[in-house]
Formats: structure tokens, sequence, C-alpha cells
């Protein structure tokens, strides 16, 4: 089975800088694979490297980015732009200002729909109505007509996700969608994220910081630091047999109620390369791992 | 579908409303004063009392109608060749707004053209245009019109003509700025994401999200056209000699400025009005239309 996504060695430089330093990592069909990582640690330039979105000085060095095995990078710039909203869709971090401020919501998903699925107003019109419906809006015919200013950023958020999922995409990167919103909005666009995956049969790369997220909704994860993969495994395996010194560290930074937070202490640049040797490998150095 | 037609429609008056109310009393009077101009310039034919070419020797220089010695058959008095003012003022409008409006026009249409072309693709692009720009704008305005207008030969078209290939820059520059600062928000990189082409991400949303500057320009240009003409008109290098503007008339006053100062005052006073009159609708409309309520 191809994976939908197959990263390999992937390299990313900001001028001399470099943010990814080899990454490799895999979706599969239908899988929810957490991207974590500390800021910094490269995993926004990931998935906007899928999405091809990069800034301007930024420039992959090295490494393939396959999705559904063909080069994403060696692609005709016409053919991956049809692959783009399409099959590859993405979730952004931040609803307020991800909406264009002057058009309808109606409008901005009627519009994708159009572009990509050629559908005719009406009928664009229509699966608006229902793709807003589907993402938990209850009069979808009165939010069609207003701007984004006029909604919650929840809602927003929830209508970023309609048109994420609109057009059935086989991969959805989600980039730190819940930051931006309170808890009690978290938990339902969460759910939502779940919901519409399962219906749309779509692949979800979720770039998070947060550890309960990954754990509530991703089955498996990778650890990213410092523009390298430090783990990566099953979800569960990995929260509660951490292998890697980091990841225990990022798992007690992480608030409980039962416990304080430790600090999750950066580590200087000139330590990074004994932080990747085999040493910090807690199941080679046992003393360190008993938790 | 009939919901959603009430629903589209029910929304929309009470933003109408709102952006009306956010345009505040700048709109008001801005509006009225530009309605008055372009109604004058519109009707003049109409309700002009008399030709503005119509001579009559025997009552020059007449002072307004409320004033000793004033005619009413004259409402604002007559110039030195008893001509009368008010039809003058209010024919001159006719080029002023005709000036106004094409030339503001059509700088936009390239100073936007340029504008966008250079914000969006960076590089040697926005540079080869922005140095262009500099290069343009380092020339004083009003000697670059008057030398056009001398080398291309007077007339409306000249002065058109003058005017929007000096202030194109002044779109291009303000639009380039805007639209890089547009393409960085977050809406530009989700349309990018759903794959839209780079002329289609210009057209379909970026370009919506710079009309509330452009309005403003284009309200601020007209009036600057409007200058422009009465300076070229002033100098006597604009329209033919037997069309009145406010600038052809100042300068007729100017000679006569103390036996009939009214004369010299009234199309001063038109210019004032109608420019001030154009930046307040600019810049009403520009807080009415901005459906992102900034304050």
């Amino acid at each position: 089975m191809t994976a939908t996504l197959a990263v390999e060695g992937l390299k990313v430089a900001i001028g001399a800088a470099n943010v990814l330093r080899g990454v490799s990592l895999d979706v599969q069909p239908g899988e929810v694979r957490g991207l974590v990582g500390e800021s910094g640690a490269g995993k926004s330039m990931l998935g906007r490297a899928v999405l091809g979105l990069l800034p301007a000085n930024t420039s992959v060095t090295a490494g393939r980015i396959a999705f559904e095995g063909r080069d994403l990078l060696a692609m005709a710039e016409a053919e991956r732009r049809s692959l783009l909203g399409r099959r590859i869709a993405l979730i952004p971090q931040d609803p307020m200002t991800s909406l264009n401020p002057v058009k309808r919501i109606g409008r901005q998903i009627g519009n994708l729909l159009r572009h990509h699925l050629g559908l005719s107003k009406r009928a664009a019109l229509a699966r608006t109505t229902e793709l807003l419906a589907e993402v938990a809006i209850h009069d979808p015919q009165r939010v069609l007509a207003l701007y984004p200013h006029e909604i919650s950023g929840g809602m927003r958020q929830r209508v970023l996700i309609a048109m994420a999922f609109a057009c059935d995409p086989a991969l959805v990167i989600a980039d730190e969608p819940t930051t931006a919103l309170d808890v009690t909005v978290q938990r339902q666009v969460l759910q939502l994220v779940e919901r519409l995956r399962l219906r749309h049969g779509s692949a979800v790369l979720f770039v998070t910081h947060d550890l309960g997220v990954v754990a509530k909704i991703c089955r498996s994860m990778t650890v990213l630091h410092a523009g390298r993969v430090l783990e990566e495994g099953e979800t569960t395996n990995v929260l509660v047999r951490p292998r890697h010194a980091y990841t225990r560290a990022l798992l007690a930074a992480t608030p409980r109620a039962d416990r304080p937070a430790e600090a999750l202490r950066p580590v200087p640049p000139d330590l990074i390369d004994q932080l990747w040797s085999e040493a910090y490998r807690l199941d080679q150095v046992p003393a360190v791992g008993a938790a | 579908m009939a919901d959603i037609a009430i629903a589209s429609l029910a929304a929309p008056p009470s933003r109408l409303l709102a952006g009306l109310r956010r345009g505040g009393p700048r709109l008001w009077i801005g509006t009225v004063l530009v309605a008055l101009l372009v109604l004058a310039a519109i009707f003049v034919p109409v309700f002009a009392p008399h030709d503005p070419l119509e001579q009559d020797l025997m009552s020059a220089q007449l002072p307004p109608a409320w004033m000793t010695g004033g005619d009413h058959a004259y409402l604002l008095g007559t110039d030195s060749l008893g001509r009368c003012v008010l039809s003058r003022l209010t024919y001159s409008a006719r080029t002023a707004v005709m000036v106004a409006l094409i030339a503001a026009t059509l700088a936009a249409l390239i100073g936007v053209a340029l504008g966008l072309f250079a914000g969006s693709f960076g590089g040697w692009v926005d540079q080869s245009i922005s140095r262009l720009i500099d290069v343009w704008m380092a020339f004083p305005p009003v000697l670059l019109s008057i030398v056009l207008a001398t080398v291309i030969g007077a007339g409306l078209t000249s002065v058109i003509a003058a005017i929007v290939v000096i202030d194109w820059t002044r779109f291009a520059r303000v639009i380039r700025a805007e639209t890089m600062v547009q393409l960085t928000r977050d809406y530009a990189a989700a349309a990018q994401v759903i794959g839209l082409s780079r002329a289609r991400l210009l057209r379909l949303e970026i370009l919506p999200n710079l009309v509330p500057l452009l309005v403003t320009l284009l309200a601020v240009e007209m009036g600057i056209a409007i200058l422009v003409e009465v300076i070229l008109s002033f100098v006597g290098i604009s329209v033919a000699g037997d069309t009145p503007t406010w600038g052809s008339m100042i300068a007729e006053g100017r000679q006569i400025v103390y036996q009939a100062p009214w004369i010299m005052a009234l199309p001063i006073a038109c210019i004032i009005t109608s420019v001030i009159g154009l930046n307040l609708f600019g810049d009403g409309l520009r807080l009415a239309l901005d459906p992102v309520q900034r304050s």
C-alpha cells in the first residue's frame, strides 16, 4: 500500500540555518499522525514544505516529499496546485486571520468548490450549506451571508475545517488548529476533525505541541527536535514508554492537575548533537529511564 | 434556495446602515459636496443663467447680486468682459469633473496593475518597477506636466494624459506596499493552499482587500487632478481658450483683483470646496466600505 504521505530525508534551510535536517515520516491512508515538538523544532516548517508554502528565503536542500507515490517537489506547478485544496488540505492555525475578511463565508467556500469540483453556482451553494451543517453550524443559511468578522473564532475554525474536508482530501494537515482557541472550543474542534476524517476517509497530519491532544486523537506520533526526528511510534507506546530522554522531558513539561510541571529547558545548540546521540536513548540507559 | 435568498437579502440593509454610520459626518459632507459638483457638471446647460461666452460689455465687472451695484440677472456678478461668473464657474466644473474622473481612473488602472505586479512578484520585477517609480517621482510634477502639455499640445486629452503620466506612480507605490502586506496575511496563504494560481489569488483574494484603500487614493487623486488642471489652465496650456476653466478664471481675475476681487475669489472657493469634498468623500467611503471595523 502506498503511503498517503512519505517524507524522506527532507532538509530545509532558511538562508544558512538548517531548520529541517533530514526528516523522514510516513502517513498511511486513514492514519492520524501527531507531529510534536517544542517551538522551533520545525514541525510547522514540515507542514509548510508539504503544502509548498515555504517562506521566500527558504529552500529544500535535500529529500523527497511523496504524496500517494508522486514527488510533490518534482511535480509541475499546475499539477501540484490541482492537488492542493482537493487532495491535500490545510486546517490553518489561526482561524481569526485565515479567512478573507472582505468575502462572505458562502462565497469563500463556494469558490473553492467551483474551482476544484467545477460545480455550478447553484450546486456549490447547496453543497456549501451541507458542509456547514456537517461542521455543526446550526443555521448555515444565515452564516453563508455573513462576513468572517461577524462570527466567533470557534465558528470560523469550523468553517475552515469544512473547507479543508470539502473535496474529500486524502491528506489533511492540521497546523495547530486548536492553539488559538479556548479550551472548551478545542474539544469540540477535535471531535469535529475526528468525525469528518472518518466520514471523508482522510489521513491527518496533526501538528501540535499539545501532547494531550495527541493522546486523544492520534494513533501514531513523531517527536521532532531541532529539525530531526527523535522518536516515533504508536502514540500509546511513545507516551507510556518514551525511548528518548527528550520525549520524557516533553511529557514532564505537560501541565497536569496532579503534579507540578517541570520546565522544559532548551538544549544549547552545541549540545544538540549529543542529544541526538545514542546516549540519550532511554532503552539503552536504564538508569535514566526509571520513571 | 428561497430561504437563502431571504437570508442574504435580510442581512445587507443593516450592514449598509452600519457602513453609513461608520462613514460619519465625513461621508455625509463629502457626499453632498461631490454630488453638488457632479450635478453642476452634468446639468449646467439646463440651469446656467447665461451662455458662459456671451459678453455684455455694458455690464462688465458687476459685483455679485447681494452687493451694492449688483444685478439680479448676474447672481455672482460678471467678469471684465461682462460674462456671467456663475455660468462660467459651473461650466468650468464640467471640465474639472471630466478631467478628475478620467485622469484618476486611468492613473489608477496603470498604477494598480504595476503595483500588483511589483508587490506580488518581488525580486527583480519589483526592483525595476520600484526604481522606475523612484526616478519618475524625482521629477517635479508641475514642471513635468507643463513640459508634457507643451509637447503634446493643448487640449483636454493632453491635460488628462499629463496627469496620468505623472500620477500613476502614486497608485503603484501604495498598491505595491499593500499587496505585499496582504500577501503575508494568513488568508492569502490559505488561498494558496487551496490551489489558486497567482493571477487568481490576486484577482479574487487580494484585490477585494485593496478596495477601501483604492477608494481613498482615487478620491485624493481626483482632487489632485482638479488642481493640476487648474494649474495648467492658469498658465494657459490646458483646454482651448474659449472653454471656461477655474484656472483661466483665476488668471483673468488676477489682473483686476483690486477692482473686482470676487472674480478671482469665486473660482478659488470652488476649487477648495471640490478638493475638500472629494477628500472627505473618499475618507468616509473607505470607513464605510471596510467590513472589518477599525477604529
